[in-house]
């Protein structure tokens, strides 16, 4: 092909091709440059996270309005006419949400205060791994549990019980849920310092006054930290809502009737050979993106208190 | 007067001292509770489906006939190459964020940016998956999307682990090695990780062991329900254990909840070993480790 080859060009004098110094150095570069790429991937995965939901759901709004979306009180994509209301997949997410909380909180937040504040070290040696067991279970598990156990019980106790309903799914994600808060509340009370504690005991107070009256409110940025980041895990779990929730997006807040939330929809109309570039296609992303957007806040907010209580403790 | 005031008032505290700790303990009662009585109701409902034909039969319209051959099958290539994919990158990111990156902004960036895919719900990897690996690198639903999808998802987790493996191994190995005048690269690579090894691969299944249970992701990216051949390449389609629970779970014949719950006590016991062989790394290394 080529008629002339170009000669190599001399070594340059200053380096020597050939000493072992040099060769060190420019294998040190080369590697330092492939861990840094590798450590790019993590950024990459944000942007392709983001861009991918984000393109996807900027061609949903090229057809349904933000005005629509935000209003219109019916979600139907899979009917004619479709209707493109968030507002009932959100109100789905917002029970989950609330519910799982009111189950997750005193239990966690109890179960914190026992462990850091009363339980032996025996006994927190015990206690501590059957909570990492709980945490450690599969969410799948959790949504065979309430759809075959958890419903069929309180069905027993409210007859009119829908089969498929957000009672059941909350308080399942509620219990999923408590161990995240109990071991990060607890650590966070546990970085309180002895001295605090030591100083309210020579006052003459009792546990529960330490407790309630010193250490919470010490820790207290930690532990909401903790509360916050336990319903963001609550609005992005899929399994439990997906098997025992339901799936009739239900502008409603009677926890006893069928819903579906936003992880439930995505799984839902994912699971078939979802036609690319159809509205319906679309239309798991744009959920997608609202998912994402939510969650992101709330991990936000979460991080940002945590530092503020790992500040403090200096 | 005064004083029996006082004393009154002080049983009173003490009272409630006590009434609050049997609460607080009767918080952790209940969460053990629920464990307990979510494992009896799965075994009473599945074990007596855990026999030979179980495991090497296909999917079948019929519950008696059905089995878990491929989801299994399916489920251990997904994790191998989802632990191949992430492991050497979380290291390699890992290693740059300890000895590499200084206190700069793109450490302080790439920090920041991994505590934050880590709170990202994990359907969302899966739409990711879907629209990238499923369909922009037209990877189709295949086990090698599935594989790269729980790899970006279990990434953060694992280099969190890794660094707290790295920061574990005393700087005074490092130092001595530098002394020596061995290049960064050299104590990294023949100091710090071979001392850092355990608690990587400990890191490392614990994280996997997550990817080995996640669902949601992999119904996104295309996991199938019924499939009747083991897969021979990573472009084949794919099954894998928690989809095929999901499914049996949400068929309304009391038959094919059973063998839901026989496949969540294969599920469970998978999870159990895999765990114990992380303990037993880190028990193994911790003893050798004893600087």
């Amino acid at each position: 092909m080529s008629v002339t080859t170009t000669p190599t060009p001399p070594a340059t004098p200053t380096v020597q091709p050939n000493s072992r110094r040099a060769r060190q150095v420019v294998r040190e570069r080369i590697i330092a440059g492939l861990l840094l790429a590798s450590g790019l991937v993590s950024i990459v995965t944000t942007v392709g996270i983001v861009v991918s939901l984000f393109s996807e759901t900027a061609l949903f709004f090229g057809e349904v309005s933000f005005w629509e979306f935000l209003s219109d009180s019916k979600w139907t994509p899979a009917f004619d006419p479709a209707h493109y209301g968030i507002g009932p997949l959100l109100a789905g997410t917002l029970q989950i949400a609330v519910g799982s909380a009111l189950v997750a909180v005193p239990l966690g937040l109890a179960s914190a205060i026992y462990l850091s504040e009363y339980a032996p070290d025996k006994v927190r040696r015990v206690i501590k791994p059957i909570l990492e067991v709980l945490a450690g279970i599969p969410t799948v598990v959790y949504g065979f549990f309430a759809l075959t156990f958890v419903t069929p019980l309180l069905k027993k106790l409210i007859p009119d019980l829908d089969v498929f309903n957000a009672l059941s799914a909350f308080l399942t994600v509620g219990i999923m849920i408590t161990p995240m808060i109990s071991s990060m509340s607890e650590d966070a009370m546990l970085s309180v310092s002895r001295s605090l504690r030591e100083a309210a005991y020579a006052l003459g107070a009792t546990r529960f006054e330490v407790a309630t009256r010193v250490v919470l409110p010490a820790a207290f940025s930690g532990v909401v930290a903790s509360v916050i980041l336990a319903i963001s895990r609550a609005i992005g779990e899929t399994m439990i809502v997906a098997l025992a929730a339901g799936s009739t997006p239900k502008l409603t807040l009677n926890p006893l009737e069928s819903i579906q939330t936003m992880t439930g929809y995505i799984a839902q109309m994912s699971q078939g050979d979802l036609e690319h570039g159809t509205p319906g296609y679309r239309a798991i992303f744009a959920v997608g993106m609202t998912l994402f957007v939510i969650t992101l806040l709330m991990n936000l907010a979460a991080r940002w208190l945590t530092r503020r209580y790992q500040e403090g403790e200096e | 007067m005064m004083h029996k005031e006082r004393t009154a008032r002080r049983a009173a505290r003490k009272r409630i001292d006590s009434i609050f700790q049997a609460l607080f303990l009767l918080a952790i009662v209940i969460a053990v509770l629920v464990l307990v009585i979510l494992l009896v109701d799965i075994f009473s409902e599945g074990a007596r489906w855990i026999r030979p034909d179980f495991f090497t039969n296909y999917a079948s319209r019929f519950y008696n006939q059905a089995g878990i051959l491929a989801p299994l099958v399916g489920s251990f290539y997904v994790i191998i190459l989802t632990a191949v994919i992430a492991l050497p990158v979380a290291v390699a990111t890992a290693v740059y964020l300890e000895f590499y990156a200084g206190n700069t902004w793109l450490n302080r960036v790439l920090q920041v940016n991994i505590a934050n895919l880590a709170g990202v719900p994990s359907i969302v990897y899966g739409l990711f998956g879907l629209a990238f690996f499923v369909r922009f690198l037209a990877l189709d639903r295949s086990i090698i999307s599935a594989a790269l999808t729980m790899a970006l998802l279990i990434l953060p987790v694992v280099i969190v682990n890794t660094q707290e493996a790295i920061k574990a191994v005393p700087p005074s190995l490092a130092h001595a090695a530098y002394a020596l005048g061995a290049s960064k690269w050299q104590v990294v690579s023949t100091v710090v990780l071979p001392a850092a090894v355990g608690g990587i691969l400990t890191g490392t299944i614990l994280a996997v062991s997550r990817a080995l249970g996640e669902t949601a992701p992999l119904i996104t990216v295309g996991a199938w329900v019924f499939i009747a051949s083991l897969p021979v390449s990573p472009m084949d389609s794919f099954t894998v254990l928690p989809v095929q629970i999901w499914y049996w779970s949400g068929q309304p014949q009391q038959g094919f909840r059973e063998i839901a719950a026989a496949a969540i006590i294969v599920l469970l016991v998978l999870l159990l070993s895999m765990n114990g062989i992380a303990v037993f790394l880190r028990n193994k290394y911790q003893k050798r480790a004893e600087w």
